[in-house]
């Protein structure tokens, strides 16, 4: 039994499956390794890739789930230093409510993220409510 | 009068006193401290009301009264296309769904997916734990059990850690976790089991407990595959001292998803009432907000089943029924779950087995949430519930029950070899990127070892440095490929560019993904649990259940009686039928293999000296024996009758060739006796003399001491098998034939 036809999509689509760098993911191989053509920029999941997984999980009754892949594909764009300096913007005490309507900006504008935005948006009101913010 | 009787204390109750599970903490509940399992008289009932779309009201809390974990359960957790209906389900009637076989679990996970938690704890309320067993065998996500490994070592050695995890991947392990003992140490750890697993075996998931963002680092640079310990909290003050929020763990998920890893949080039992923040809620209550937050943040599973505060919730009445509960939920959100059965639970091996037995019997996607792979003291999770001595335990439990517990038996040989591939490996990758040499005496100690006591001391100071510009640095699991690859290791480098190749599909993100050995992804999407009842659902048969029971130890029943077997007796000859005697004789009559198909007894004593044993103690009385080979019966009872109607005296002994004897008198009935020995086992050639001079007293007449044997409790546990194998080789001889003289070339030696 398979509850999305498309699944898994290396055996389905793999062919055609690229990395965010544009390299062919089924070139990713050891010839191509040794040969020097391969970097630690092609292992890099591609948007797409996790918008097609997000429709497989909708397809398969887990919503949420999708949401997440939604809000994952955003942040591909997102380079390494910068998403983790983000992830601590959201923990407990770190930022005041300028500084999370700044990322949610941030993400909406200079990273096409208007999900993880919203998000952001969202916790920043809650954590106001709460009390959870950075006091100055 | 006053009685003089002292209060004396009871034997019984002192060994009671010092039994292991009296070492376990027990407390009567103490809701005000959030020492409760479930209903707490402070945990909210259920209500929900929408307005305009919009939770308002969440178990009678309203949204201006919302902590952080309501405004999320409100915002993005619950189904509101379907939460009033569910809602409005009787609880009982979601619990008769979880045990009825005709309602689909799409159907109860649609319903649960719009359930609140004071909803979900109240469907609870009205499940034993057969019920829960029977609902989980349904709802867990994946149609396959799985099982996870801890792999770690008190001297952070990598050449063990490469080993232990090469040899948890061919125990059958789908995921291994390894953490640190020294946080520095966390990329040389990941590092190790990374390739001691693929060693073992293609397609084995790893990861690496530590910080939250040191782990996301590790997944960015190719040393994990997962992550794990994303940790949930079921209180808002609980969560903030775990410094986090749900907002800030959902972007966390969505972190690791956009790197193409796989991730599950972790929640469970105890933690807030631990934390001193549980607000007077019972742990479930709290577990179940715990799990609303994991589904709503969109994480595809869950560690739970109380993991670390094990004991807390067992020292209360209920407690392990509760921690099943919580599995159960979790897969009711369809949630992949883990589902504990790591940290050491009690000091009992009955206890945390019988415990087991909850997620064992009905199959989880994880049944251990990280199974000490390593022994117990190596363990640096404060874990090692079961550990690496109860390998062989756990294989057998699988075979007993004929159920899919996640591992395979092994044989030591493929052990050491995986062992010593993986010890090379990583030795040819510290040499390859420049950290501290790995000599060959640490990888000669690392195939053989047990534990880290056997393993020779490193210098931690370089290998800390060495993790330090490794971390910090460019480099990644590419460069590890690449070493592999050069050193030779072509098939572990292959595995281990596939596993990160894997990152760049998706597939894996998928609920309950796991790898076969072939790199093939098995999930809820591909491998949804499809459980209907009997015969459906994952069965245990074909090449699986071949492989359960072909544990090594199970032997070809012959071999078992082979040294019960030799060249025939040359003192014995066969002379003709047995005639009948007359005068002061005592008849000896032997089974049918006796001296020939078989030539000793179960316990390895020669038949011609167990006879000559008998024949001397019937000489000692001054009587003959004369000996009879009965052909027509195996039975001891039957033998002995048949000999003591052909017996001068009217007195004989029946000896199976096993080694049971019997002494009989003429009159009574096969089934009752004189004397009976039916411990083959606990007799020696003393007892069988004593046993002819018994017979030759009862012969003359004379006072006779029953012979006194001991009573060994284990004989039959020990023997059974040899007894039922021994005795079936005696019975296929009988045959229609008259009993034979047997002519036993010997004089006693009186």
């Amino acid at each position: 039994m398979n509850l999305s036809p498309r699944y898994p999509l290396g055996k389905h689509e793999g062919k055609h499956i690229v990395t965010a760098s544009q390299y062919l993911v089924d070139s990713i191989n050891l010839p191509n390794l040794m040969s020097g053509q391969i970097s630690p920029e092609d292992l890099q999941i591609h948007a797409a890739t996790l918008l097609a997984q997000a429709e497989i999980a909708q397809q398969a009754g887990f919503d949420s789930l999708a949401e997440n892949f939604f809000r994952a594909a955003e942040l591909t764009r997102v380079p390494n230093s910068v998403l983790l300096a983000m992830y601590e913007a959201l923990r407990p005490g770190r930022s005041t409510q300028d500084d999370l309507s700044a990322l949610a900006i941030q993400l909406e504008n200079g990273f096409n993220a208007p999900r993880c935005a919203a998000f952001v948006r969202q916790a920043a009101d809650v954590y106001q409510l709460r009390g959870i913010l950075h006091s100055d | 009068m006053i009685s003089c009787m002292k209060d004396q204390a009871s034997r019984r109750f002192k060994i009671l006193a010092g039994r292991d599970v009296n070492k376990d903490t027990f407390i009567q509940p103490w809701p005000e401290a959030g020492l409760s399992v479930v209903d707490s008289p402070y945990d909210p009932k259920p209500s929900l009301k929408l307005k305009d779309g919009q939770v308002v009201e969440l178990d009678n809390r309203l949204r201006q009264d919302f902590d952080i974990l309501d405004f999320f359960i409100a915002d993005h957790s619950l189904d509101l296309s379907v939460a009033e209906q569910a809602m409005s389900v009787p609880a009982q009637d979601i619990a008769r769904m979880l045990v009825d076989i005709h309602v689909p679990r799409q159907e109860v996970q649609q319903i649960a997916c719009g359930c609140t938690p004071a909803k979900l704890v109240e469907i609870i309320r009205y499940l034993n734990v057969l019920e829960m067993m029977i609902g989980l065998a349904k709802m867990r996500v994946r149609k396959t059990p799985a099982n996870q490994a801890h792999v770690t070592n008190f001297r952070e050695h990598p050449a063990l850690l490469a080993a232990d995890a090469a040899e948890a991947a061919l125990r059958g392990f789908a995921e291994v976790e390894t953490t640190v003992r020294v946080a520095r140490s966390a990329p040389l750890n990941a590092l190790a089991v990374l390739v001691g697993s693929q060693t073992g075996r293609g397609g084995v998931l790893t990861q690496c407990a530590v910080e939250e963002s040191l782990g996301l680092k590790l997944a960015i640079k190719g040393l994990i595959s997962y992550a794990e310990t994303l940790s949930v909290y079921g209180t808002e003050r609980s969560f903030v001292d775990g410094d986090d929020t749900p907002w800030s763990k959902a972007f966390l998920a969505a972190a690791y998803a956009s790197r193409g890893v796989k991730i599950r949080f972790t929640s469970g039992t105890g933690s807030e009432a631990l934390m001193g923040h549980a607000e007077g809620c019972s742990m479930l209550y709290l577990e179940a907000r715990c799990l609303l937050v994991t589904h709503g943040a969109g994480s595809q599973g869950v560690q739970n089943g109380s993991i670390s505060c094990i004991a807390l919730p067992e020292s209360l009445p209920g407690g392990v029924r509760a921690v099943l509960a919580e599995n159960l939920l979790a897969s009711m959100l369809g949630l992949e779950v883990a589902s504990g059965n790591d940290a050491n639970a009690s000091h009992s091996y009955i206890r945390k087995t019988a415990k087991l037995m909850l997620q064992f019997i009905p199959g989880t996607d994880f049944i251990f949430s990280g199974y000490s792979a390593v022994p117990r003291r190596d363990n640096l999770f404060g874990g090692g519930n079961f550990d690496a001595e109860d390998f062989d335990d756990y294989t057998v439990l699988q075979r007993d029950m004929q159920i899919d517990g996640g591992l395979r038996p092994v044989d030591e040989n493929g052990v050491l070899a995986v062992r010593r591939e993986a010890a090379c490996a990583i030795q040819a990758v510290y040499s390859g990127l420049g950290f501290p040499k790995i000599s060959q005496a640490e990888v000669e100690a690392a195939v053989y070892a047990h534990s880290s006591d056997d393993m020779p001391e490193r210098d931690s100071v370089t290998d800390l440095a060495a993790a330090d510009r490794f971390l910090s640095g460019t480099q990644t699991v590419l460069d590890v490929v690449k070493v592999l690859e050069a050193a030779g290791y072509h098939k572990i480098a292959s595995n281990l560019i596939e596993i990160n190749r894997q990152r760049l599909f998706g597939d894996y993100l998928q609920p309950a993904a796991i790898f076969d050995p072939g790199f093939h992804v098995n999930s809820a999407i591909n491998n949804p649990n499809d459980y209907a009842g009997p015969g459906s659902g994952d069965r245990v048969v074909g090449s699986r259940w071949d492989e359960i029971q072909a544990i090594p130890q199970a032997r070809l029943p012959l071999d078992i009686i082979q040294d019960c077997q030799g060249p025939s007796c040359s003192n014995l000859t066969e002379a003709g039928e047995f005639q009948p005697g007359s005068g002061q004789e005592i008849v000896v009559a032997v089974g049918p293999a006796f001296g020939t198909n078989l030539t000793r007894t179960i316990n390895g004593l020669d038949h011609e000296a167990v006879l000559a044993a008998i024949l001397t103690g019937i000489a000692r009385q001054g009587l003959i024996g004369r000996v009879m080979k009965v052909y027509s019966t195996s039975d001891l009872g039957q033998l002995s009758h048949i000999a003591a109607q052909l017996s001068g005296s009217g007195i004989a002994i029946g000896l199976q060739s096993r080694g049971t004897a019997i002494i009989q008198r003429r009159g009574l009935a096969p089934l009752s006796n004189l004397e009976l020995f039916p411990q083959s086992p606990s007799l020696n050639l003393e007892i069988y003399e004593a046993i002819g001079r018994n017979a030759a007293c009862y012969a003359l007449g004379q006072p006779v001491k029953p012979v006194a044997v001991k009573v060994d409790n284990n004989a039959r546990l020990r023997l059974i098998v040899k007894t039922a194998l021994l005795h079936r080789c005696e019975t296929e001889l009988v045959q229609v034939k008259p009993p034979q003289t047997l002519r036993f070339n010997w004089e006693p030696d009186i």
